[in-house]
């Protein structure tokens, strides 16, 4: 890690910026967006002590991804959880509501935001071939262009889900669209097309009746998707400006629907790939394995990685420290009561959060796996919750957010709001904003 | 692939004007670089650099785009289609006008143009004259665009539901009559089939689909432990109805097998009495009026592949994710006369009950998803 010069509204400001390349740069000489992560820093040199894992987390990410953003499926550090936003507890019809925008078509993805723009990914059409990407501007909710394609890969999904239920991730440039097609979309901030992959129509094989749902991850200029099925089962690298393979690797063949993760060791990124069989660790620029833990991971929830931990959710949940150099990793701690059902847990100020099959919201010590709390919240969740503020924001199936107050000893249901559509995906945290994707509509709650 | 010389540099848009002429060397030679876009990223970069390149010519050139589609594969259909809403929307930023007449010519041109260019060009003209794109869609019931097909089926299942809330019985059977004979999705037709239901006809979804319904079928052949799917068995090689075979439960041999189901469903689980960890063979004979391009279109939720005319054409093995109509679209060409078409269809032994299934359904049909239907 390297000090970084800042350039910041025309004033040079020295402070400690742990980069990926230690430059302030992601590796294509971009700019990484500072004015939003002043605050954050701020927050750190102020001795605010409890914001260091998640802020170091971020920082590691970096890439052109600021802390203050939700870039990404599950927040800037895919814990779930940010502190650089504080949106409210409650709202109705005529109470912090900023906007609600129509979307052209239906999906399950996790609206993106970078600076004051929002990106949504959504599909329409009889058998949901037409594909779109829209941005909005956020501070207005009026759109600033919609991209329309054809999907070039099977658009067979269960009635339950999506063909948009691949979060995109954006960066101040860029956004990258995935699909369960497996198209993969990478358009400018104007909309302008930059490249288009057809992941199915190079390979076939690579779909599943039910739906693809695995979001892709962005680091070290390389875009890292999981495309794995009961038949063609594979992970691959793509240059991230040019959309060209740069590996790509066989994975064992079952269906799963969990994103990979980056994981920021001491010798930089890796990206963790979850399957039935193991979590495996990949150096994102080439595909070579890293390390690999043989304990096997969920097909349905995503893993977590923070403060040099690993969270494996499978039967509960088990934490496991990635090792220095090579070999397998050291398990922590295994806790089968932190289950998680379909939502991934949310790593958030040294403690784990799980929902299970039950609507029962757990809370366990990230340090040693006991769980501290249990509270029934009652409701489904296909959503993964997101942290803020203290404050969890769970989006049930039946089209409440309950936002559970977590600062404390217990958990405390502080609000239920009411949507009034199924919710399927986390809200994304921003400012102090909540932005809420139901099937047809994007919601800003914020107040005013 | 060797490009013509092409500068994308004296392309791009000076000062915010155009500099594409409507039907310049200039365009074509990008829509050539579009065109040459491959798998596996190949000439990506060059093509989506002349596909934004061709985002800044002149709205009238627009037909001129859309007809370059002719030579795309679908992920030039995609650079082609951002470039032409990208200058779509400039023109309406601008308050430029779209190539209405032009447009519409090129909608009414379905065996000069493609399906889906046509389809781009009248979501062009339903953005700059919206009663201009109505007017066009009564005639289009069985246009070779899927999409323009859909909304000419809606239009004249409105129709019929206008007529009927008129007091005009007769009328609006017919009109449903005319918006079945263009229907290809199953919600708009399971619409159409309850709204003739109750006006006392009965449509015959076996034929308006196009399914096989005979088939002949052999097996139980072994596929204990998912091992069966790369095992070649006889009927891999040749098929001879009158062949015996030593299968897993003792001798085998083909026996017709045929389906009373709407939809048609095969359920060949009820053809054996132990047929867990087992593929079956089935065989069908299509008898095509000419030869032509189809594509075949397969549900199932067992493993399965797919031969015609002894080709194999497709394969995976996924069992119990679901199992849709139109699942699979397996692109495949007719001969004229007797076609032979094969399947292999494999279960597993997973026990749960949702894991029980062992179906399959099949149909012929073009590529907007109307039935192909058999000379005899």
């Amino acid at each position: 890690m390297f000090p970084s010069t800042i350039f910041l509204s025309g004033i040079d400001m020295r402070i400690v910026l742990l980069s990926e390349n230690g430059r302030g740069e992601n590796g294509r000489g971009e700019r990484i967006r500072l004015r939003r992560l002043l605050p954050s820093w701020t927050a750190l040199l102020t001795s605010h002590v409890s914001l260091l894992p998640l802020s170091l987390n971020v920082a590691l990410l970096a890439s052109s991804l600021s802390a203050a953003d939700w870039p990404q499926f599950r927040g800037p550090a895919a814990t779930g959880a940010t502190d650089e936003a504080n949106p409210p507890v409650e709202w109705s019809a005529d109470k912090n509501v900023a906007w609600i925008a129509e979307l052209p078509g239906v999906g399950f993805s996790q609206p993106v935001i970078v600076g004051e723009t929002v990106y949504v990914t959504s599909s329409s059409g009889p058998s949901n071939e037409r594909l779109h990407v829209s941005c909005f501007d956020a501070t207005s909710g009026k759109p600033r262009w919609h991209r329309q394609f054809w999907a070039t890969g099977r658009t067979v999904v269960n009635q339950e889900m999506r063909v948009a239920t691949p979060t995109p991730v954006a960066t101040a440039e860029r956004v990258y669209a995935f699909f369960s097609s497996n198209d993969l979309i990478c358009l400018d901030a104007d909309g302008n097309l930059l490249w288009y992959r057809g992941l199915m129509y190079d390979y076939p094989n690579a779909t599943n009746s039910l739906g693809m749902a695995s979001s892709p991850v962005l680091t070290r200029d390389t875009l890292v998707c999981q495309l794995e099925t009961d038949d063609a089962s594979f992970a691959i690298g793509l240059d991230a400006d040019t959309g060209e393979n740069r590996w790509k690797i066989d994975r064992f063949r079952k269906a799963n629907w969990t994103s990979p993760v980056v994981f920021n060791s001491d010798d930089g990124p890796l990206v963790l790939l979850e399957g039935a069989k193991d979590v495996t660790a990949v150096e994102p620029t080439s595909g070579k394995t890293a390390w690999s833990f043989a304990g096997g991971g969920s097909t349905l929830s995503s893993v977590v990685a923070a403060d040099g931990i690993v969270f494996v959710p499978n039967n509960g949940v088990t934490a496991i420290r990635p090792p220095a150099g090579g070999s397998s990793p050291e398990t922590l701690w295994r806790t089968p009561k932190l289950n998680c059902s379909f939502v991934s847990p949310v790593v958030y100020h040294g403690r784990v959060y799980t929902i299970n099959g039950s609507g029962v919201l757990n809370c366990g010590d990230a340090k040693t796996g006991e769980v501290l709390w249990q509270m029934r919240l009652g409701g489904s969740y296909w959503g993964t919750p997101s942290a803020a503020d203290g404050r969890l924001y769970c989006p049930t199936r039946e089209g409440v957010v309950k936002v559970v107050d977590v600062s404390g000893e217990k958990g405390e249901i502080l609000a239920e709001n009411e949507i009034g559509e199924p919710l399927s995906c986390p809200p994304a945290l921003a400012d102090n904003a909540l932005y809420i994707r139901t099937d047809t509509k994007l919601w800003k709650v914020a107040a005013p | 692939m060797q490009f013509r010389c092409f500068s994308l540099c004296v392309v791009i848009a000076v000062g915010g004007h155009h500099v594409f002429a409507a039907d310049s060397q200039q365009i074509r030679d990008a829509l050539e670089i579009v065109n040459a876009i491959g798998r596996e990223g190949a000439n990506s970069i060059e093509a989506a650099k002349a596909a934004r390149s061709l985002a800044e010519a002149t709205p009238e050139s627009l037909p001129t785009i859309l007809a370059g589609f002719e030579s795309s594969n679908p992920l030039a259909e995609n650079l082609l289609r951002s470039a032409v809403e990208t200058i779509a929307d400039q023109a309406q930023e601008s308050s430029t006008a779209l190539p209405t007449k032009d447009l519409i010519a090129f909608v009414n041109e379905p065996q000069r143009h493609g399906a889906r260019a046509r389809r781009l060009a009248f979501e062009l003209l339903a953005r700059a004259d919206p009663d201009a794109a109505k007017k066009l869609l009564p005639n289009l019931l069985t246009d070779p665009s899927a999409e323009l097909r859909r909304d000419a089926v809606g239009h004249w299942i409105g129709e019929a539901e206008e007529l009927a809330k008129s007091g005009k019985p007769d009328e609006a059977k017919a009109a449903y009559e005319k918006a079945l004979s263009g229907a290809v999705d199953d919600d708009q037709v399971t619409t159409i089939v309850k709204a003739l239901k109750e006006r006392g006809v009965d449509v015959d979804l076996q034929r308006h689909f196009g399914f096989v319904t005979s088939w002949h079928a052999v097996g139980p052949f072994d596929n204990r432990e998912q091992k069966g799917f790369d095992v070649a068995h006889p009927p891999e090689g040749q098929i001879d109805l009158d062949a015996a075979y030593e299968g897993p439960l003792g001798e085998i041999r083909w026996r017709p097998i045929s389906t009373e189901s709407s939809y048609g469903v095969v359920d060949v689980g009820k053809t054996f009495d132990n047929w867990k960890g087992s593929a079956t063979y089935l065989v069908a004979t299509f008898d095509s009026p000419k030869g032509q391009p189809v594509e075949l279109r397969l549900g199932t939720q067992n493993a399965w592949k797919l031969w015609l005319n002894g080709e194999y054409l497709f394969g995976r093995e996924e069992y119990h994710r679901g199992m849709t109509m139109d699942q699979y679209r397996i692109p495949a060409r007719l001969k004229a006369g007797e076609n032979s078409i094969l399947i292999k269809l494999l279960q597993n032994e997973q026990t749960e009950d949702w894991a029980q299934d062992y179906k399959f359904q099949l149909r012929v049909a073009d590529p907007s998803g109307q039935a192909v239907l058999p000379a005899r």
